[in-house]
């Protein structure tokens, strides 16, 4: 207790210093680049941006890539849930392999996992082989795209749902239970809506992902015109035009919609800390 | 593990959903985690190791090799710094702004790589805010090997910091005020005291942080100029020989930071029960 109330009149050492090289390095390395992609995006007119949005190609892009994401994101929530669900509950051989693969596509280099989809889901990849008899291309199609996507978006959904479901109060269970549900009403009525927030949060941190990835998109999909041009090759192919404000006016939404989303998690954590704060 | 084994009937799912559960986790994995990374194996060396070692002896190979380690070095040391100093900052006092300033630092988490890239061209190209005024001193970064270890360092700020905070935000400041009062000096109670209570969490990070560092891709090849022998490193190097049709050598390159990241989820599943022992320890004493 002494050491609580001297907290309050007293600091520890190295309070100047370690603020002040965070607030440097923070400043240098963070702040900055955004104010520059931000003062520069300001500068853009309105005509020009009206430009950029109108031609079909970035319209296009900027459909597949939401359109792309959204899917994948309420796949990988969907998925997330079978796999965080049956990691925490069910005891199988080869769980804890299981469970340590999960985050594969954090630990792995995107270029890498690029060129292994795209090996696998290639014309005459494993995969891509056998769709493509049943007349579905996997490859240098939007499918493709999709593909990718759940692959970088999958660990999101898993890892902010298991703990939540090892988090479960089982009393609630039991006491639906002895009140005559069954196990499916259990399941629908007490166990989904307390998961609820975190499958929102894992949802929203899959699609924020996906909306902003490249190097496991691009070789899956071909990248034609179009077809299966994402927004983060379309700001590449600007940059490679020398296009600067094509390329900001390209990157500036697309971080706003990401800060939308962080904002969104941000709301969700806050409903759920007063919730649980109450009780 | 005693939940599982001590779930009551209410919790527990009948046999065949369980089975059919197992059976789409054990199915969705296998294709969309483990074939991927068999496959790069795969490819790597089903021609036997002569390719391998054929991809491994290129010079521009080489070079990639030794620009990725030398961004890695200097990215790692300056992020872990900056963590353990953003850590103790923001867990051990508190002051207005503090929590904002938490959000700023996990935003590279949340920035597409490309439009890091762009951002870092906007402030040191050549018509950039920094980079005209380097250029007259004769330093280039952009398309230089300066542009890919910034590029490195934005998109690796946030991991040891965000490792970090949330455990010596739980461990409290006691230990090291009791330091102090001993007659520590504050450089003392960090390297004794404060040091190995977050060594595990520490590593992990650094960890975290290397893997990515290796690994970037898309802020990287926005500020290189995919000059082989020169700006390339070994993620963008993979990107050339794939679209060379030199798939082989790719999967080549591609299989040594594949051993990598399996290295890195290795470490960290031992890590995190490490981690778990000392929080039920330090319960236990308690």
């Amino acid at each position: 207790m002494s050491a609580m109330r001297a907290t309050q009149t007293r600091r520890l050492p190295g309070f100047g210093l370690t603020l002040g090289f965070t607030l440097f390095y923070v400043t240098l390395m963070i702040v900055i680049p955004i104010a520059a992609l931000l003062f520069k995006a300001s500068s853009i007119s309105m005509q020009e941006l009206v430009e950029t949005f109108k031609t079909p190609r970035v319209q296009a892009s900027l459909r597949l890539t939401f359109g792309a994401s959204l899917l994948a994101a309420t796949i990988n929530t969907l998925f997330g849930f079978i796999v965080a669900w049956t990691l925490v509950r069910y005891r199988f051989v080869g769980r804890r392999l299981i469970d340590s693969l999960i985050d594969l596509p954090f630990a792995m280099p995107t270029a890498v996992s690029g060129i292994a989809l795209m090996a696998i889901y290639a014309p005459t990849g494993i995969v891509g082989k056998q769709f493509l008899a049943w007349g579905i291309k996997t490859a240098i199609s939007p499918l493709g795209v999709l593909i990718a996507l759940i692959f970088i978006g999958f660990p999101f959904a898993v890892r902010t749902m298991q703990p939540a479901i090892e988090e479960l109060e089982l009393e609630a269970e039991q006491a639906s239970a002895s009140l005559g549900a069954s196990r499916f009403q259990t399941f629908l009525r007490v166990t989904v809506p307390s998961l609820i927030p975190a499958a929102l949060t894992g949802f929203t941190l899959a699609l924020a992902r996906a909306l902003g990835e490249y190097g496991s998109v691009i070789f899956i999909a071909g990248n034609l015109p179009m077809r299966t041009e994402i927004a983060s090759l379309l700001i590449v192919s600007r940059l490679d035009e020398n296009d600067i404000v094509g390329a900001c006016a390209i990157a500036v939404v697309m971080l706003a919609a990401t800060f939308v989303l962080l904002l969104a998690i941000q709301g969700i954590q806050w409903r759920i800390e007063r919730k649980t704060g109450r009780n | 593990m005693s939940r599982v084994s001590g779930l009551s009937d209410a919790s527990r799912d009948p046999k065949w959903v369980q089975w059919i559960l197992i059976g789409t986790t054990v199915g969705f994995v296998t294709l969309l985690l483990i074939l991927p990374l068999g496959v790069i194996f795969w490819e790597a060396f089903r021609k036997g190791l002569k390719t391998f070692t054929i991809a491994l002896s290129d010079r521009n190979a080489r070079s990639a090799i030794g620009l990725t380690l030398l961004a890695t070095a200097i990215c790692v040391p300056l992020n872990m710094v900056f963590g353990l100093a953003a850590a103790w900052a923001t867990t051990k006092y508190s002051f207005p702004g503090k929590s904002l300033l938490i959000s700023i630092i996990d935003l590279p988490f949340a920035i597409s790589p490309v439009i890091a890239g762009l951002m870092l061209i906007l402030l040191y190209g050549i018509h950039g805010w920094f980079g005209g005024v380097l250029q007259s001193f004769g330093l280039q970064v952009i398309f230089a090997v300066p542009g890919v270890v910034l590029a490195t360092i934005f998109v690796t700020v946030p991991f040891v910091a965000r490792e970090l905070i949330p455990v010596m935000q739980e461990q409290g400041s006691e230990q090291e005020w009791a330091a102090i009062s001993l007659g520590a000096s504050a450089w003392q109670t960090f390297t004794k005291v404060t040091l190995p209570n977050i060594f595990f969490p520490l590593l992990y990070g650094v960890l975290l942080c290397t893997a990515r560092a290796m690994g970037e891709f898309g802020a990287v090849s926005v500020v290189s100029s995919n000059i082989r022998g020169l700006t390339n490193t070994v993620p963008l190097q993979i990107d050339a020989l794939y679209n060379d049709y030199n798939a082989p050598a790719a999967f080549a390159l591609a299989s040594i930071l594949a051993s990598l990241s399996i290295l890195t989820l290795l470490a960290k599943s031992w890590l995190e029960s490490r981690i778990e022992h000392r929080s039920k320890e330090s319960e236990e004493n308690q």
